[in-house]
């Protein structure tokens, strides 16, 4: 197959960028679309122009590590999939191909099209967890667990934080992320007693990170790799608002560090 | 130098507790005095820097992704040991340490092993506790599955995401300490060195990924938790930029590594489609549980086959051979992973393999779907079978899988005593960068319990005896080993991008790695090594001359970054062909075409070769000085393995 490539080139954060085009030739179907880009640059390293930026790490589409707007959809026009499992049989021999970083406020451009997405990090630090030490837990199978409920929490739990959900939706919006881990550990037994809290510093960190407010379009599920669904949302919605307005416990104080 | 591996006196079961009481401990009120560094935040890594931040040191971690829960460790699928007997089916502390000394050959130390089948249990029950989301049966209580090497149900798993569900477990503990302020974390960091003052390790000098800035940064204890060396066979299923740089470095800096040519070559991996690959994809052990391993009976049949002249549903039974089932009636298709892997590769030198290339054997569903139905095969291995369907686009519900053994993971590693501490006092190793614990081959689910048995278990206990010892002064950061460490850093960055030759780095990893599958990779032989460590030397004096390294240190540049990594693999693969020539036996992953049974099982010599290899770095191009541990068996009886 022979491509034509249009691709964001941004050289850091304080540069402005431009879309530049690149013949992409003898690509095989069989490649992935982050191997026809390593074909790419290839070239480029022998001619002693700079490669393309991304970011990729595990190529099997779990570390969540590679994005890319591709043909203005996030991880490309298959559903269901990472960037790095699509495969070039997907795409037709001659296309244009755009390929775009992921566009939000909170994920400034590192270069060309890798993001900064420490914004997530940040979120998760600031309560996606259950509060235990190493050490001095009870049995494993001490708490039985229906298997609905465990195979639900599963679904949650198996967001990669790749961030496509925000680069989907046009208000940049985090909920989808944010309520995949607040839904986990919001079913599991193990959650409940900082279910509450959690909730609330959750989703304050996740205001303070500047992601925009959920209008209800749905874009983010519909590109979400791991098919993590709206019904997160909703339930995030219910323990925040329980949370406000029945119950009174404050968002927990981990600052003070040492104990 | 003389090796000792302070592996406590007494009886096996009393050795860890024994020893905990031994060790010294720091009060709480010194602890926050202390400063440690964890490199590495893969399940090793994470689970060590949070158990150190509850204590109540002050941690500073360190990865090169852009977040700790992207660690290679995230790829795991199939699941983790535990000799938590659940079952009822038999299993016990003392079952485990026997099936991991055993699935090891041999050539694993007792007390380390004996002491993470011990701790197994108590990884189950942190992990359930941090809210991890193990598979479960209806009546609510935690399932299991088999792996190969063992003849019970001890796996505990999360779908065909077990690895996943286990880092974000340890990601979960980390950003709680992060949170607090106990833990430090520097995420898009690559560690390019360790500074050691008076022959103790006491600091680390890294690159900003983003900036390019080389920094410096001094601790009490550095803690490498930096993964495994796969990736020196270019292809494998390790992540893209899994490496041994952390590893290497140390080693140069004095750290001894052990056993470096004991590769474990996962049976079940999609084969190779073309050039253009860039990373295999595992298709996890789980699935023989219910796959059956088969190839054509007759090479014509095979022929057949490649040239699509039939397809695999069309070959009749009785042209089949389920050779796994045929030669090893007791364990079937569930041997361990360098049988499976010798096996199939057999079948492909006997002209008897499958796909366009002739490197494949069949994984076959065909029953499992008759017997369970198509749901229920569904819900267990749903998404590995969609993750083959994307990358092959064959359907294997209706086709067998095809598969071929890969490079996976990477027993050798920096030489660890019982404390997990290097030879260089305060460097310590954990998870796959240290060497212990699987011998020469890793049981399937066993790296997952190693890494957080380090992490969680093993560092918070040993690591305190060595830093109440040496006592909590500050380090001294304006020491001139941090300044000289900064410099040859630096020395070496610029080395690399003054190269602008006419081969790309990519170019030279690819030819190292051909060179290392041929000849250090399944079969090894005397010719083939001596050839191979030839071919090394000149390929790494070319890439000194001849590599093209693109842009400046002051940016994001990950041709810089991959040319660091590429030029460290160039010399480590040196050293593998080394140890695999020193070691005049097969053992585990370790074949010796020169050392098998009749009937082609690896050979091992224990009265020559019950030892561990360390080598100890000399200086550049330099030859390395082996030192021994001895291996004493003390309640295992060694005997050729056998899983007929
Ligand atoms: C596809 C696949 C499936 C597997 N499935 C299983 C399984 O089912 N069960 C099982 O038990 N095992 C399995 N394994 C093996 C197991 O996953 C690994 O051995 C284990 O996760 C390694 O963990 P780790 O913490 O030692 O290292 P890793 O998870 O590799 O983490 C390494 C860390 O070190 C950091 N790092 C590395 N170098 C540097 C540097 N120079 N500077 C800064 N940071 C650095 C990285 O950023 C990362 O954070 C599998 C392996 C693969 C490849
Ligand atoms: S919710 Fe989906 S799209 Fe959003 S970060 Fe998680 S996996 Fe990615
Ligand atoms: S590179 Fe890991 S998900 Fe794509």
């Amino acid at each position: 197959m022979n491509l034509t490539l249009k691709v964001w080139r941004q050289k850091d954060a304080n540069s402005s960028g431009k879309m530049v085009s690149y013949k992409a030739e003898n690509i095989s179907p069989d490649m992935s679309f982050l191997e026809m880009l390593d074909v790419v640059n290839e070239s480029l390293i022998h001619k002693g122009d700079e490669p393309i930026h991304f970011d990729h790490d595990c190529r099997e589409g779990i570390c969540g590590m590679c994005s890319l707007y591709i043909n203005g959809r996030p991880h490309g026009p298959k559903r269901a999939i990472t960037t790095c499992q699509l495969h070039m049989r997907s795409f037709h021999d001659g296309e244009t191909i755009t390929i775009e970083p992921w566009r939000a406020a909170a994920f400034p451009v590192i270069k060309d099209l890798a993001v900064d997405r420490s914004a997530f990090d940040r979120i998760q630090q600031a309560g996606g967890y259950v509060s235990v030490n190493t050490g001095g837990v009870p049995d494993a199978n001490i708490i039985p667990i229906p298997k609905v409920i465990a195979d639900e929490a599963f679904n949650s739990a198996t967001c990669i934080g790749c961030g496509a959900c925000v680069a989907a939706c046009k208000n940049a919006s985090a909920m989808l992320f944010v309520s995949a881990k607040v839904s986990q550990l919001g079913m599991l037994p193990q959650g409940q007693p900082e279910r509450w809290s959690r909730v609330q510093s959750m989703v304050a960190q996740m205001d303070e990170e500047g992601f925009g407010n959920c209008t209800n379009t749905g874009a983010c599920e519909a590109e979400c790799p791991k098919e993590i669904t709206l019904t997160n949302i909703s339930r995030m919605n219910n323990d925040f608002f329980s949370a406000k307005l029945f119950r009174e416990e404050k968002v927990h104080d981990h600052s003070g560090g040492g104990e | 130098m003389s090796l000792d591996a302070k592996i406590p006196q007494g009886p096996l079961a009393e050795k860890w507790s024994k020893h905990k009481f031994n060790l010294k401990l720091v009060n709480p009120a010194n602890k926050r005095k202390y400063d440690v560094i964890v490199v590495g935040t893969g399940l090793a890594g994470a689970s060590a820097a949070a158990s150190l931040a509850e204590l109540g040191y002050n941690v500073k971690a360190f990865c090169f992704q852009d977040s700790p829960r992207r660690a290679h460790s995230i790829a795991a699928q199939g699941g983790i040991n535990a000799a938590k007997n659940y079952q009822n089916d038999g299993d016990s502390v003392y079952r485990l340490f026997y099936d991991t000394i055993k699935g090891g050959d041999y050539r694993a130390r007792e007390g380390n092993v004996y002491r993470l089948a011990e701790v197994s249990v108590n990884i189950i029950d942190q992990c359930v506790a941090q809210g991890v989301p193990f598979a479960r049966e209806y009546g609510g209580l935690l399932d299991n599955r088999s792996f190969g090497g063992s003849q019970v149900s001890r796996t505990f798993y999360a779908r065909g995401q077990t690895g996943q569900q286990l880092l974000l477990g340890a990601y979960s503990a980390l950003n709680r300490q992060i949170h607090k302020g106990k833990v430090k974390m520097y995420t898009r960091s690559e560690m390019l060195d360790v500074v050691t003052i008076d022959g103790h390790a006491k600091g680390i000098i890294t690159r900003n990924l983003v900036t390019g800035e080389i920094d410096t940064h001094s601790g009490h204890a550095v803690l490498l938790c930096t993964g495994g060396y796969g990736n020196v066979f270019y292809l494998s299923t390790n992540a893209i930029g899994s490496n041994v740089t952390a590893a290497w470095r140390a080693h140069k800096r004095g750290a001894f590594f052990a056993n470096p040519c004991y590769t474990q070559i996962h049976p079940t991996c999609i084969p190779v489609s073309g050039d253009h690959q860039s990373k295999l994809t595992l298709m996890s052990e789980s699935l023989r549980n219910d796959g059956r391993v088969w190839a054509p009976k007759t090479v014509e049949v095979a022929a057949k086959l490649r040239k699509k002249e039939l397809t695999a549903d069309q070959v009749k039974e009785e042209d089949r051979d389920y050779f796994l089932e045929r030669k090893y009636p007791s364990f079937g298709n569930l041997v361990p992973r360098d049988v499976a892997s010798r096996n199939a590769k057999e079948m492909a030198d006997e002209g008897r393999g499958v796909g366009t290339s002739g490197f494949a054997v069949f994984l076959d569903f065909a029953d499992a779907i008759k017997r369970l139905g198509q749901e229920a095969v569904a819900a267990k291995y749903g998404n590995l079978f969609d993750m083959y369907y994307q990358i092959t686009n064959e359907d294997p519900y209706k086709q067998p899988m095809r598969i071929y053994p890969a490079v996976h993971y990477t027993m050798g590693g920096l030489w660890v005593d019982y404390n997990l501490s290097t030879n260089v006092p305060g460097l310590y190793a954990l998870g796959e960068c240290n060497f212990s614990d699987h011998g020469a081959n890793r049981l399937g689910a066993s790296a997952l319990m190693q890494g957080l048995s380090d992490g969680y278990f093993v560092i918070p206990y040993t690591l305190g005896d060595y830093l109440a010892t040496i006592g909590p002064k500050p380090v001294d950061a304006n020491h001139p080993a941090f300044a000289q460490t900064k410099k040859d850093v630096t020395d070496r960055i610029a080395k690399l991008l003054a190269l602008k030759g006419t081969k790309t780095v990519n170019e030279y990893h690819r030819d190292l790695g051909h060179i290392m599958w041929e000849y250090c990779g399944m079969a090894r032989t005397e010719e083939g090594l001596t050839k191979a460590k030839g071919m090394i030397q000149a390929l790494r004096a070319d890439f000194w001359k001849n590599a093209i390294v693109i842009g400046a240190n002051e940016e994001v540049n990950a041709s810089l970054e991959r040319a660091g990594r590429v030029a460290d693999f160039l010399e480590l693969g040196e050293l593998m062909v080394d140890d695999a020539q020193m070691r005049k036996e097969s053992c585990g992953g370790h074949f010796r075409l020169e050392s098998q049974t009749e009937e082609g099982e690896a050979l091992r010599n224990d009265d020559v070769f019950a030892f561990v290899g360390a080598w100890e770095y000399k200086g550049d191009n330099q030859p390395e000085e082996l030192h021994k541990e001895t291996l004493e068996f003390e309640f295992v009886h060694l005997t050729q393995r056998s899983y007929k």
